[in-house]
């Protein structure tokens, strides 16, 4: 059976998070001297060394990205920690913070120095004051205790826009304004906020960094799926017996968490669907859950790892009621920047609904399907890139619950 | 309860803080005037236009009056099919009024929201921000008596 691995959750249950001597007791803040000991790039190539891609979606490596923001000389960078965990079945970083927000700050620290910032963001979703309690408490304690050095770090809300979790929105709200996504390029390691050089990183991320720099690159690298090293922190929730956070190596097959942690489906029934990554990501039918959680992995199969929500649907649940709901989500969430998400959303949920009530129009389907793929081509920003996701993967793999609606 | 005004002076100087501001303003009336939308754009130096364009953006936030007691029912995917449909009319029911509606006596509002990261424990309210997990028909009698 599959083991769980705690990098990320490492002090889970262990310290008293609003403590700050648990955490330098148990370590804590180490990491960062060893940053700093090191020369700025030799910093940055341990950590693109590593392999570390970011843990928000994207993927992308994170050493990298902190590469194009140390090669700016300007007068002013920043870290942004993106906390708008708004994703549906996702509360990874709520209980990363609320469990260890120390390690956090360490992380976008470390950040700072390797690109030369001294200021900091954490941007929290509003829809968790209880969190952005506990760290500004954590703030005040590190500042007290000296440990950031000359690093500030603030906190900043978000007010429950789903698309402030693109980084680009993100920028444009702790600004103060709609968080609409912006063209790019530039992108915000060269252009971010106050058009300073930016790293956006999500919560789990920066929460690698300390035990990236503790242990090395290349214990790092040797954990999990080769091309995507390390760690996953998921959430389990729907139709499973065990609603549960687990964090395992990413070389974990998804029916290993489903049976392994998740205790099989709920009620003795069979599984139908799982969608993993939120809920833009794919839905995965039961053929093809010996795959493997990395986010390589995942994307051969049509999915992705996403935030590392894991939604598991029974034998019983209609794909269409589901996938109604969800592009009702979209509808609602999209920003109206640009047309082809606006209307797109919006069309695509009017013919979910009209399916899902058995009103479908001939040729419904199909134009599901070519709104769908045009969006995701045509898209300014990733939510409506990957809006069409459940629809084109529903359609794909379980389209006799489609068929079903006509009868 | 503290002026919208006095709040607004306290994040002025703070750099892109009028969603900030925004923020305490909700904490102190449940809900943002009309006014105070109007005092933070010469607070923040910019147009009504743009001032009202960001507090409308966010679903977090809500301008006009609107019930001392915000209650939200998660209709993200893993609650609705955990059964939020079932606790949203239990809560109708119960508060006598519809989804958008504040009671008569002004205590209570009832509102319809995306994820709240509280998916361990779906069907998921929060009111005034405060989750309650596994809430089922039977539990909102007891939930609401907390606020009465």
């Amino acid at each position: 059976m599959a083991e769980e691995m705690r990098i990320v959750l490492r002090n889970y249950g262990k310290i008293d998070p609003l403590n700050i001597e648990d955490y330098i007791n148990a370590g804590g803040y180490k990491s960062l001297e060893k940053a700093k000991a090191m020369s700025q790039t030799e910093l940055i190539d341990e950590v693109k060394k590593s392999g570390l891609r970011g843990r928000g979606g994207a993927g992308f490596n994170t050493g990298m990205k902190w590469s194009f923001s140390y090669g700016i000389k300007t007068d002013q960078k920043y870290v942004v920690c993106n906390a708008d965990e708004g994703e549906p079945g996702t509360y990874k970083d709520r209980i990363i913070m609320e469990n260890d927000p120390q390690s956090l700050l360490e992380g976008m620290a470390i950040c700072g120095y390797a690109i030369g910032s001294n200021q900091g963001y954490i941007y929290c979703r509003g829809e968790y004051p209880y969190v952005v309690e506990k760290l500004n408490q954590a703030i005040a304690q590190a500042k007290a205790k000296g440990v950031l050095g000359d690093f500030n770090i603030e906190v900043r809300m978000g007010g429950g826009a789903y698309v402030c979790g693109e980084e680009s929105a993100l920028i444009e709200s702790i600004e103060g304004h709609r968080g609409e996504p912006r063209f790019k390029p530039p992108f915000p390691p060269v252009i971010g906020l106050w058009g300073k050089p930016t790293i956006v990183n999500n919560v789990e991320t920066f929460v690698n960094i300390p035990v990236i720099l503790e242990k090395g690159a290349d214990w790092y690298k040797s954990i999990g799926a080769s091309s995507y090293p390390g760690t996953k922190v998921l959430t389990l929730t729907g139709d499973v017996n065990n609603r549960v956070f687990v964090e395992v190596p990413t070389n974990t097959t998804i029916r290993e968490v489903l049976d392994g942690f998740g205790g099989g489906v709920a009620g003795g029934k069979k599984v139908k669907a799982i969608q993993i990554g939120g809920t833009s990501g794919g839905f995965i039918p039961e053929s093809l859950l010996d795959t493997q959680l990395d986010f390589d992995s995942m994307s051969a199969i049509g999915a992705t790892l996403g935030s590392g929500a894991f939604f598991v649907m029974d034998e019983t649940r209609d794909m269409v009621d589901v996938v109604d709901r969800i592009m009702k989500f979209f509808e609602h969430e999209s920003c109206g920047k640009c047309t082809p998400c606006r209307e797109g959303t919006h069309r695509m949920h009017e013919m979910m609904e009209r399916l899902n009530h058995g009103h479908a129009k001939v040729g419904d389907l199909d134009s599901l399907e070519r709104l769908g793929t045009v969006m995701t081509k045509a898209c300014l920003c990733g939510l409506g890139q990957a809006a069409p996701s459940p629809v084109l993967t529903t359609l794909k793999h379980f389209k006799a619950d489609y068929t079903a609606k006509f009868n | 309860m503290a002026d919208y005004n006095e709040i607004i002076s306290q994040y002025k100087d703070l750099e892109g803080g009028i969603i900030e501001a925004y923020h305490a303003i909700q904490r102190e009336y449940s809900y943002i005037p009309e006014e105070a939308v109007a005092a933070a754009a010469a607070a923040f130096n910019m147009p009504k236009a743009k001032a009202y364009g960001v507090a409308t953006f966010y679903s977090y936030l809500k301008v006009g009056k609107r019930g001392k007691n915000v209650i939200r029912m998660c209709e993200s995917a893993p609650c609705h099919v955990a059964g939020a449909d079932k606790v949203v009319a239990a809560l109708e029911k119960e508060l006598g009024i519809k989804v958008g509606e504040t009671t008569p006596d002004g205590k209570f509002c009832l509102e319809l929201t995306e994820c709240v990261g509280q998916c361990q424990a779906t069907p998921v309210i929060t009111i005034n921000s405060k989750p309650y997990g596994d809430v089922t028909a039977e539990k909102i009698p007891a939930i609401l008596a907390e606020y009465k």
